[in-house]
């Protein structure tokens, strides 16, 4: 239940027991349509659209940010969640420049993400490269995965 | 109607893509912001992922064509887990209507974003033609 955890909201809790599973298979079918129907687009609703990895000593966090530089952005990280917030800024331009289309949007952003496991959030590194912001965060050390060797 | 709009959307079709593009993929349409000054029109764009050297911008028979490719990010040792957006080549055509002085357009990329400018001919400013009475 990543998903849920991901994109868990207050208010999740229902009475109806019905409709919290009715809920749930919601988000799972959104999970998959996710994962594995390349042209469907899951709407979280919350800019910036992130994607998440995880491989065996971190999470990868990514988004597309185009337009934002780095001191426009504010990433702070706790135990277990990494809050992502800045403003994009579209500077105005020549006052005489007539408008044909107007398609990127500017204005601030903020967004929570709550990992699936314990992170490091003194282990965070954050990169701007051509408009993706990649967001690196080691695993702690207990939720890290153990060899165990069999004797 | 004295002020005629100067660039013309021609929307991206889902199959018809230039032969040239062989590699399979999800291609998307960037958003743009166009505007135009007496001097010249300029186009920016969010290509967020696309590198310089991966920007294709072509402009003949005053068609322009704006193509990137995006590299993958995620490494074979990340597992996906959550994926909420998706990449894939960007891809946009106009026509435009104005003269364009091709020697003189200039392209930045900076922060994902594209900047084009295309600066109009010279001659291509109004002329007022005086008439005498006779």
């Amino acid at each position: 239940m990543i998903y849920r955890r991901i994109f868990g909201v207050p208010g999740w809790e229902t009475k109806n027991p019905f409709s919290e599973l009715e809920n749930m298979r919601r988000q799972v079918d959104r999970l998959y349509q996710g994962l594995f129907n390349p042209n469907a687009r899951p709407g979280a609703g919350v800019f910036p659209l992130v994607n998440l990895t995880e491989s065996k000593d971190r999470f990868t966090i990514r988004a597309e940010l185009p337009g934002v530089g780095s001191e426009e952005l504010d990433i702070q990280a706790t135990a277990n969640t990494l809050s992502l917030g800045g403003e994009r800024k579209i500077p105005a331009e020549d006052s005489e420049a007539k408008y044909h289309r107007r398609e990127r949007e500017s204005g601030r952003f903020s967004r929570v993400i709550s990992l699936p496991g314990e992170i490091n959030p003194d282990k965070v590194e954050a990169s701007l490269v051509n408009g993706i912001l990649t967001i690196v965060v080691s695993k702690a050390e207990a939720s890290k995965p153990r060899q165990i060797s069999v004797r | 109607m004295t002020d005629s709009k100067e660039i013309k959307v021609k929307e991206k079709q889902e199959v018809t893509t230039p032969a040239e593009q062989t590699i399979p993929g999800l291609v998307f349409t960037p958003e743009v912001d166009i505007f135009e000054t007496d001097r010249a029109i300029t186009l920016l764009a969010d290509i967020p992922g696309v590198k310089p050297e991966k920007l294709n911008i072509d402009l003949r028979d005053n068609i322009l064509t704006i193509t990137g490719d995006v590299d993958r990010l995620q490494t074979a040792d990340e597992e996906l887990l959550v994926m909420e957006y998706e990449t894939g080549r960007y891809y946009r055509q106009f026509t435009l209507s104005e003269v364009i002085d091709q020697t003189k357009i200039d392209a930045k990329l900076n922060l994902g974003v594209l900047r084009l400018s295309l600066p109009k001919v010279a001659k291509a400013a109004p002329r007022k033609i005086a008439i005498t009475a006779g």
